[in-house]
């Protein structure tokens, strides 16, 4: 079922695949929560942020501690080789001889695709530049299923969809799904045409609006993406669109009782703090499941896969 | 325009071996040299004929390579700017082999990949590669970054 040595893009993923990682990952969130595990004991990890991160590099430290294993830290990129020149393959090559695994995140695209054909170990994505974030997509739909359900899925994505390439590969997983998708953004910051025929071709249902109001009662999943200032060019479009979508108790009024908010975090303003204490909230959880998913995806690439 | 046939030959000499590369789009031979790698150090004598009157496509360029029978991958690449070439191996003057191009399924090390941003186009010790998701029209997707190249491909050409 999953036959993969690395994790570099949602695109390579079939819905079979999914599920057996989304099955795993439940039956570890014990140990997520301090059960003990001891499926990688011995093993070590190495995180190569070439980027600024905290919840994506703290998410699978704590993964491969929960699993009995140990985790290595390359040092801000300053600190490090690749400040005397030296290339990411050579860098990868050398720290896949000290690892069983390497978690990348670099800032340029494809950089994980090249990290691993010269990796003696599997490589997984966290972040390549604008391109992808997997084991966010994975995450994601890890909570959908928890919290809703990935059947006959009504889903709206709201915010960035022009420039959060995340959401692109979340739209094209939950198209295996045959999720009913919304796309909510301001005109400026629509979907690109390529992925909506993408979706379009593949049968998924997309519509269209730049009104959150039009779709809160109508949807099971609301997706809220932070409009991210560093993808404007000039700061001024940016403020035109920064404060587009705010969410608070009062939109909530007609919502479905079972409608759960999501947000990959961290926010600025999309999603006011009173909303945090109602049973829509979901994001604090969504980010610990973070954690069982990525656990799944190391025992199964470093580990003895699905036992 | 309007050579006859003894002008023609003045410009126009047959080969005795080698290839011929005919019905180039007009303004791409030069293109096609640089994709075979023909250049300066190269010691077979090229001829080059550009704007040459054409009964299919009104213009076209033509590229002579004396003495070398280029392989099918070899000028299988040049097929992203000229789909409609047709290939000639020559040998004691006569046309032996006649045969279109195709593009194949990997270009890899002759185009860049648009995106700036790209690890491809940074100093790795990788070459480009470009998958052809569809030869008519002619979209090409990077291996590293995923960008789509569908295009002006030629002025991506490395």
């Amino acid at each position: 079922m999953f036959a993969k040595r690395h994790v570099i893009s949602m695109r390579e993923f079939s819905r079979d695949e999914i599920d057996s990682v989304l099955d795993l990952a439940e039956s570890l969130e014990p140990s997520a929560r301090g059960g003990r595990c001891e499926a990688l004991r011995g093993k070590i990890l190495a995180l190569l942020f070439f980027e600024p991160s905290t919840r994506t590099r703290l998410s699978f430290e704590t993964a491969m501690m929960r699993l009995g294993g140990k985790t290595l830290n390359l040092g801000p990129a300053e600190g490090s080789a690749m400040a005397k020149g030296e290339s990411l393959a050579d860098t990868i090559r050398v720290i896949g001889a000290y690892a069983d695994a390497l978690v990348i995140r670099h800032p340029k695209e494809g950089s994980a695709r090249l990290a691993s054909q010269f990796s003696p170990v599997p490589v997984l994505n966290a972040g390549d530049g604008a391109g992808h974030h997997p084991t966010q997509t994975l995450l994601d739909l890890y909570t959908i299923r928890k919290e809703s359900s990935l059947d006959d899925l009504k889903i709206a994505l709201v915010g960035d969809l022009k420039y959060g390439r995340t959401v692109h590969s979340l739209a094209y997983a939950l198209a295996l799904y045959g999720a009913e998708i919304t796309l909510v953004s301001p005109p400026t910051l629509e979907m690109p045409d390529r992925i909506k025929a993408d979706l379009a071709g593949n049968g998924t249902i997309v519509r269209e609006t730049h009104a959150l109001d039009d779709v809160l009662d109508e949807v099971d999943v609301l997706y809220i993406t932070r409009i991210q200032k560093e993808r404007f060019p000039d700061p001024y479009e940016y403020q035109k669109v920064a404060r587009s979508y705010r969410i608070g108790t009062e939109n909530l009024e007609g919502a479905r009782d079972r409608l759960i908010i999501m947000h990959p975090l961290p926010r600025v303003d999309e999603i006011k703090p009173e909303v945090d204490e109602t049973r829509h909230a979901v994001y604090f959880r969504q980010s610990f499941y973070g954690v069982p998913v990525r656990m799944a995806l190391l025992k199964m690439l470093v580990g003895d896969g699905l036992e | 325009m309007g050579l006859n046939d003894d002008e023609m030959k003045l410009r126009v000499t047959p080969i005795g071996n080698g290839t011929v590369i005919d019905h180039i789009p007009a303004g791409q031979a030069l293109n096609v040299l640089k994709i075979l790698g023909i250049d300066r150090t190269t010691e077979a004598t090229i001829s080059v004929l550009m704007n040459v009157a054409s009964r299919r496509s009104g213009r076209k360029d033509v590229v002579k390579v004396e003495d070398r029978e280029l392989k099918e991958e070899e000028v299988n690449k040049i097929s992203l700017i000229a789909p409609g070439a047709t290939i000639n191996i020559i040998r004691d003057r006569k046309v032996v082999e006649k045969r279109t191009v195709d593009i194949p399924d990997l270009i890899v090390g002759v185009l860049r990949c648009p995106n700036p941003s790209c690890i491809s186009n940074t100093s790795e010790p990788i070459k480009s590669h470009l998958l052809v998701k569809s030869k008519n029209p002619v979209v090409l997707r990077c291996v590293y970054c995923e960008q789509t190249i569908v295009e002006n491909i030629a002025d991506y050409l490395i």
